[in-house]
């Protein structure tokens, strides 16, 4: 895989590998904050940017990233009269209207991509990125309005899994409220992810799965089944597809992280990039380490080599980490505007960046 | 006929010339604009087609008073600002 695509709050930038080394081949749209980047499967890249007080817009290049054409912004349906939509902690209401775009995955279905945002919701593409239809079926459940804003103001969905077994099989991620499932393409959803822990909520409501926090949740392509979640409250897993789940204890020097990574092969091998709990998220004494598990999280490696062991304060965002199709190679990117890739699973790291803007995601694209 | 300007600050993001248009209210001339201008309008409303939380718009150097249907009238020569108020970082 030769291509990085880095979202940052100040533009774009797209990497292309030669040889062992990674140079920015394109710096684009400069200025504006880019929220989230996929390598669509047709070969364009497609991005969303959060243009602040002009709103939501999305972007595609065709030219990998030389130039760029306004796409259509997912867009909420006209609430009508009447309705109440209120967080239910913040008691504010909840506007229908795209504030952020918080995940981006293209579905093996020809011009089908799906799309969360903040205000929760889950929109899909059947055109690659030409128009957007936001999935009723999810966002007039009565249990959506149950969810409630984490870090954000509002909550959002962070991550959807496709099942590479079967299409119409969709899992998304939600900041707060838990892993929904459809086993209909979209028609309906069922509440899931039983196991998870939530210690931000009264001892006989943590375990409620409509309260819980996953920072992000990815799937092993090659053993769908196996489901690694990093949490607000530490690192679960699961072994059915995410119905269940179960908390993961042996991380050290903490499970407190926002990103993970799983191998697209082995589902025993995870990344994390682990700090302080839960308020404080700088790296635990100021060194930055990556850790790794082999076993299914019977035992992490701690590495370090190539990452700063004295003050570092890089956080990693959510989806921020990412490992190519090969499973050898890593990159992740940091709040410090810090960029590392390596190409042995982890073991040794190499900086490509000291300087970029504050990094929302790294993605591989082909 | 009223007219109609735009922030330079948008014109970074997309073409907004001014326009000189005959409409009644504020809703009425920005919807003759994006009729011409179809690309301007996500930049000035939000999905439900109200005024983004942090835009200005100035109506003869009045506030709009009606952000949500922008229902405020025009005179013959009315001159409308769309500008951004001051927030961010």
């Amino acid at each position: 895989m030769g291509r990085l695509v880095v979202g940052t709050r100040k533009g774009v930038f797209v990497l292309r590998r030669s040889g062992a080394e990674w140079r920015i081949e394109h710096a684009a749209l400069l200025g504006d904050p880019v929220t989230m980047a996929l390598g669509t499967p047709d070969g364009a890249l497609l991005v969303a940017q959060d243009l602040g007080h002009f709103g939501v817009k999305m972007k595609r290049s065709r030219d990998g990233g030389a130039t760029w054409e306004d796409r259509a912004a997912p867009k909420y349906p006209p609430k009508p009269e009447g309705v109440e939509d209120i967080d239910p902690t913040r008691r504010t209401p909840v506007p229908w209207d795209n504030k952020r775009v918080w995940a981006l995955e293209a579905s093996p279905r020809l011009g089908e991509l799906w799309c969360g945002t903040i205000p929760g919701a889950l929109f899909r593409s059947k055109d690659g990125g030409d128009s957007w239809q936001i999935v009723e079926s999810l966002w007039n459940h009565p249990g959506r309005k149950g969810w409630f804003g984490g870090g954000a103001d509002y909550p959002g969905i962070h991550s959807v899994l496709i099942d590479p077994r079967d299409e119409r099989t969709i899992r998304v991620g939600v900041s707060c409220g838990g892993l929904w499932t459809s086993r209909d393409d979209g028609a309906s959803w069922t509440l899931e992810g039983r196991g998870m822990r939530a210690a931000f909520m009264p001892p006989d409501q943590a375990l409620d799965p409509a309260f819980q926090d996953p920072h992000r949740i990815v799937q092993c392509k090659g053993d769908p089944d196996r489901v690694w979640i990093q949490h607000h409250n530490g690192i679960f897993k699961s072994d059915d597809g995410g119905v269940t789940c179960s908390e993961v204890h042996t991380a050290q020097p903490s499970s407190f992280g926002f990103a993970v990574a799983v191998h697209p092969e082995d589902p025993k091998t995870a990344w994390f990039v682990p700090g302080v709990k839960d308020e404080k998220r700088y790296p635990v004494d100021g060194a930055l380490v990556v850790t790794r598990t082999r076993d299914g999280a019977e035992s992490f490696d701690v590495l370090r080599d190539g990452l700063p062991q004295q003050h570092a304060y890089d956080i990693v965002y959510r989806h921020g980490l990412d490992i190519d199709a090969t499973g050898e190679t890593l990159a992740f990117g940091s709040t410090t505007g810090n960029l590392w890739v390596s190409d042995d699973q982890g073991d040794h790291w190499r900086q490509i960046s000291t300087s970029l803007p504050p990094i929302y995601s790294v993605r591989f694209t082909a | 006929m009223a007219s109609v300007h735009f922030t330079p600050n948008l014109t970074r993001h997309t073409e907004c010339p001014t326009e000189t248009l005959s409409a009644d209210t504020v809703a009425e001339l920005l919807e003759r604009y994006f009729e011409r201008w179809p690309a301007v309008r996500s930049f000035v409303l939000d999905d439900q087609g109200e005024v983004r939380k942090h835009i200005k718009v100035l109506v003869d150097g009045r506030n709009l008073r009606d952000r949500r249907r922008l229902s405020d009238g025009l005179a013959d020569d009315s001159e409308v600002y769309v500008f951004q108020a001051l927030s961010g970082g």
